[in-house]
């Protein structure tokens, strides 16, 4: 592949798995509407005619029978790749993930371990509404014995997989619906840093801006229109929000000394508020300003367009609020 | 159980009707394709179009106080209910004048008033309700049936299996409606059933169970009055499977890989609203005349209804949080 | 019940002004609250509170000038009931059994019946009521961010007035443009500056009258002696750079925390330095305060109460002098501070005169001069050689001791200076 070539976020996402497929042939791709279908967001389109039915399969209405299916197959020595259709979908496979996944390494002493890739769809944006759009990695996030990441860029996109396939717990992979058509550049694989680390997109001075997924460009835009107020924005994006990278994000904050966390999921309960405590409990001293957070309003999202924008972060909430941490 | 309740009349004013609410539903649903592209209704849209017959068939023998429980594919469900077609129209325009205040949009349709309980998104999602609604009739000693309606896909997710056992269990006054249309999105039937008819993994459960052309709204209406009036008496849950076929993509955004067109013709030669026109022509209990009128008719409905949305408003932003909680008095 | 009276902080004050209320009525104050400034003609001093309880009434409005003594406020100490005020008295009570019954329907006094509710219930009602208000007022607001570098920097920030963040809390660069300012020192206009140029000049002319009442009264009554000391600091400054070589610039001591040091740990040892003469006699103190003579950069000087100096170590003796200087030239020495010096240290060696011999400053009777930390032609075992000096005097009162004994005092200091290692 020409590393100059541009693709979007979903063709960097297909590659990653043709090429996982192709050094591996323990690696399978398992999910609803994968394979006929071409992926319902159109991330395996093609897929099925190049590696046919036995690798890329297609499975029933059954998310907690074929994530299961996939805990059973990583543990007997394949490495699947699940596709759960959307986060709202994977509440019915919640259960195999969080009682089985996550626990099964540790409640059987270290004598089983579950290498399984789960990949979903997370976000809002496109008016699906309160049944197809939220943001729930950070229940995910909560849970000790899975790892959560969250490619934003199309680099993350192509290379995140790869190293999700390696690591030998389970991996989910949170990909946000309005990143499917973003198109960029792809660098080298080997200028992608390690799955678990954050990554400053940013740098800058006034105010640590901390994101991930589909708000990072948000918040790209965001420090861009602060920049023009003179305030100098520095973007972490988070990446992997379990585990998090706490050293990339204390130490932006101890020589920013202010704190804003942009987090589509809802206010109560979310990775922002763990991080707003994480940076509270560790960098006390450093702080100029109380941490805040933009998240998502308290409310399932609607879906008239005026009203999704107004329950979701927005470049202009960002911009607004970081004036008022560095109160100018 | 007598004749006369499990046979409907078969009469011209009786077939015209279900003619007619089967084209409100095929026009209006064409009308939303339209809308769609015009981008005034947004969000996931799924269409109806070739499946009328079951919702036209099945609503023809509930009573007002019935309730329905259907799909995110519901705006036929919805029209056949007696939801009017201006506050249908008007929720996927996200209008505050639609039945869900425009908060829901396409796939979340409701109106306690009628007992339509949605518009559920989360495929075999409602299937527990529905179950939990009839417990709540029998319960009160309310004589009433709960109809829920779900495609075939929902009969791999595990809620099928236990709201059909629940139901039976329990004797419960459901009407389950399996719509097999065959393709589940765009996956199969044929690849993701290992027992491909529906009405026999019922039928395991206990339930009373059958299949029926779902493109014949006469079969369909007569299944359904027979279930009904049999689930009325006290004998507990009842499923029927209708065969029928969609005739558009899943939603709009669907290149249909998963089949071919000559597929998609073939079912169109069946379609339900074909059929019962090309029997009622035959039959001479329809001309010309009378079938324009039918189509000017649901083309005033449709303007208006149009006409209605864009004239409503979107509420305003300020009232965002509204309807997470019961508003304190 | 607690009146609170217009404090005196210092002999010649005769009256002061509520600059500013910190509090209202219903407000729970803690002892060691700030709950005023007043305005003295020596400046702004902040005002404690040292009990702790819930304000009834304040009985001036700011801006008052008030006698020395006289009542201003009056505070309900904790446990006691509340007194019927005619403050609390119009408060309406909310939970009138009449809703219906307006409380402003006429004049009638017994028509609306307060008294019904039983006293123990209002002062629930008083002392659970949230002033939040009042509580972002009292207490200063700063960042961490700004707390941990001012803290570094070794001042007090409490002493910073507003800040320029949220509802006026200090932030780091309000930390930053003041240090900024101390460096370039005698630029009089600091971001934090407090008063206009009329009222500077007020308070400096009300200043310099201050003095004067004070040094006549020292010289008219004071029979002041003087002696003076030429003191070596070699081992004192061999001990300085050697501790200094191992501290961050910000943490390295200056020679006047182990004179300061010295002076105290001395004054302990000959308590008849360190007290007050009233009424014809002698009272030691317990302790020694060690009065600091701080000259302001406006003009005039101030006195601030170094406590329990001989208990302090030239690390803790450096962090108060840094502190207290800063604080003396923003007007935000606390009360006790202004009150309590024993004894009084007059340090001009930083304006280079060599040594001082000073005015008393009454009612105490003793005031320690230090001179210019200086290099002289020192003869020690009949050699002659550079050592550095400083001139240390004494100016006391001859009412309570003789130069004998005075020059037993700077001898003693002399002791300490030459071993600094005890005075850690």
């Amino acid at each position: 592949m020409n590393h100059t070539e541009q693709l979007t976020y979903r063709e960097a996402m297909r590659e990653a798995i043709r090429e996982a497929m192709q050094q591996d042939p323990s690696v399978f791709l398992m999910g609803e509407d994968v394979g006929h279908y071409g992926g319902c967001y159109a991330v395996s389109k093609g897929l099925l005619q190049e590696f046919g039915e036995s690798r890329i399969v297609d499975t029933p209405l059954s998310e907690s029978g074929f994530v299961g299916a996939g805990i059973g197959a990583a543990m007997g020595g394949m490495r699947p790749i699940v596709e759960v259709m959307t986060v709202n979908f994977s509440l019915l496979a919640l259960d195999q993930i969080v009682n089985n996944a996550a626990t099964l390494r540790h409640m059987s002493g270290g004598q089983l371990g579950v290498p399984l890739v789960i990949r979903m769809a997370t976000g809002s944006g496109k008016q699906l509404a309160a049944q197809h759009s939220h943001s729930l990695e950070n229940w995910y996030a909560h849970v000790p014995g899975i790892k959560v990441l969250a490619p934003a860029t199309i680099a993350d996109a192509r290379y995140m997989l790869a190293m999700a396939l390696v690591d030998p717990d389970p991996v989910l992979i949170f990909e946000h619906v309005m990143l499917y058509n973003r198109k960029e550049a792809v660098p080298k694989a080997d200028d992608c840093p390690a799955m678990d680390q954050a990554v400053v997109r940013q740098q800058g001075s006034d105010i640590t801006l901390v994101s991930y997924g589909g708000s990072l460009f948000k918040t790209l835009a965001a420090a861009e229109a602060l920049t023009e107020q003179k305030i100098s924005a520095e973007v972490i994006d988070l990446r992997s929000l379990r585990p998090l990278d706490t050293q990339t994000l204390f130490s932006s904050v101890n020589k920013t000394h202010r704190l804003l966390v942009v987090d589509e999921g809802w206010r109560t309960g979310s990775l922002a508020g763990e991080i707003c405590a994480l940076v509270a409990e560790h960098c006390f001293w450093a702080l100029d300003a109380p941490p805040q957070r933009v998240c998502s309003q308290e409310v399932p999202i609607p879906y008239p367009k005026h009203l999704e924008i107004a329950a979701t972060p927005q470049v202009e909430h960002i911009v607004t609020t970081a004036k008022q941490i560095v109160y100018r | 159980m007598t004749a006369a309740n499990t046979k409907p009349h078969i009469n011209k004013t009786h077939l015209h009707f279900l003619l007619k609410q089967m084209v409100r539903i095929r026009r209006f649903e064409e009308k939303c394709a339209e809308l769609y592209m015009q981008e005034k209704i947004r969000g996931f849209l799924h269409l109806y179009i070739g499946e009328e017959a079951v919702a036209v068939g099945v609503m023809k023998v509930l009573q007002e106080d019935d309730a329905v429980v259907a799909t995110y594919r519901e705006h036929g469900h919805a029209l056949a209910k007696g939801l009017s077609m201006d506050e249908v129209m008007a929720e996927m325009f996200g209008k505050v004048t639609g039945s869900s205040r425009g908060r829901g949009g396409s796939m979340h349709i409701f109106d306690a008033s009628k007992r339509f309980y949605g518009g559920n998104a989360i495929v075999a999602g409602a299937l527990p309700m529905a179950v939990g609604l009839a417990l709540a009739d029998k319960m009160q000693n309310r004589n009433r049936v709960t109809v829920c309606f779900f495609g075939e896909g929902a009969a791999a997710e595990g809620e099928f299996h236990e709201s059909l056992n629940l139901a039976k269990l329990w004797s419960l006054p459901v009407l389950f409606v399996c719509e097999n249309n065959l393709y589940a999105m765009g996956t199969a039937l044929s690849i993701s059933e290992s027992e491909q008819h529906i009405f026999k993994k019922a039928q395991s459960y206990g339930l009373a169970a059958v299949e029926v052309d779902g493109m014949n709204v006469v079969d369909v209406e007569a299944a359904a009055q027979k279930c009904c009036t049999a689930i009325r008496q006290g004998e507990g849950p009842h499923l029927i499977e209708c065969h029928t076929y969609r005739f558009r993509g899943h939603s709009m955004f669907d290149t249909q890989l998963y089949r071919s067109p000559e597929e998609v013709s073939t079912w169109q030669q069946k379609g339900p609203i074909l059929q019962l026109k090309q029997w009622l022509e035959h039959n001479g209990k329809l001309d010309e005349v009378e079938w324009q009128q039918i189509e000017v008719e649901v083309q005033q409905e449709i303007e208006q209804a149009v006409a209605f949305a864009e004239q409503s408003e979107f509420e305003p932003a300020s009232e965002l949080c509204r309807d997470v909680y019961l508003e304190s008095a | 019940m607690k009146t609170i009276t217009m404090p005196s902080f210092g002999a010649d004050m005769e009256q002061g002004k509520v600059a500013e209320w910190n509090i209202k009525p219903g407000d729970t104050v803690h002892r060691g609250d700030i709950i005023a400034t007043i305005e003295t003609m020596k400046g702004l001093i902040d005002m404690e509170v040292f009990d702790d309880g819930i304000v009834e009434q304040l009985l001036v409005q700011a801006g008052s000038e008030v006698p020395v003594g006289e009542p201003i406020a009056t505070l309900r100490l904790l446990g006691e009931v509340a007194v019927e005020t005619p403050q609390i008295k119009t408060t309406p009570v909310e939970k009138s059994e009449k809703p219906s019954t307006p409380l402003y329907a006429n004049n009638e006094a017994d028509y609306t019946t307060p008294v019904s509710t039983p006293p123990s219930e209002t002062t629930a009602a008083i002392s659970t009521q949230p002033h939040l208000e009042t509580a972002q007022q009292a207490i200063s607001l700063i960042s961490p961010a700004a707390r941990y570098q001012a803290e570094q920097q070794g001042f007090d920030w409490r002493t910073l007035p507003m800040g320029t963040g949220p509802n006026g809390a200090i932030v780091l660069a309000d930390i930053q443009r003041y240090f900024q300012a101390e460096k370039s020192d005698l630029n009089a206009t600091t971001p934090v500056k407090k008063h206009t140029h009329i009222e500077h000049d007020e308070n400096e002319q009300k200043m310099r009258q201050a003095i004067a009442a004070v040094v006549s009264q020292s010289k008219r009554e004071i029979p002041h002696y003087y002696l003076n000391q030429d003191i070596s600091l070699t081992h004192a400054l061999q001990w300085l750079q050697h501790y200094n070589e191992t501290q961050p610039p910000e943490s390295r001591l200056l020679i006047n925390a182990l004179i300061y040091c010295a002076i105290a740990k001395a004054l302990q040892k000959f308590p008849t330095f360190n007290g007050f003469f009233q009424n014809n006699r002698f009272q030691p103190a317990e302790q020694v305060h060690l009065g600091n003579a701080i000259n302001l950069r406006q003009g005039g000087l101030m006195v601030a109460a170094i406590h329990n100096a001989a208990t302090l170590t030239p690390v803790t003796m450096m962090e108060k002098l840094k502190d207290q200087v800063i604080r003396a030239r923003e007007g935000h020495l606390t009360m006790s501070e202004m009150q309590d010096a024993t004894v009084t240290i007059s340090n001009l060696g930083d304006r280079g005169s060599d040594a001082i011999l000073g005015v008393i400053f009454p009612p105490q009777v003793a005031l320690i001069g230090v001179g210019r930390v200086r290099e002289v032609a020192w003869v020690e075992n009949h050699i002659i050689k550079p050592v550095t000096i400083v001139s240390m005097s004494l100016a006391a009162d001859h009412r309570v001791t003789d130069g004998h004994d005075g020059a037993r005092l700077l001898s003693k200091i002399n002791k300490l200076l030459q071993k600094p290692e005890q005075l850690t």
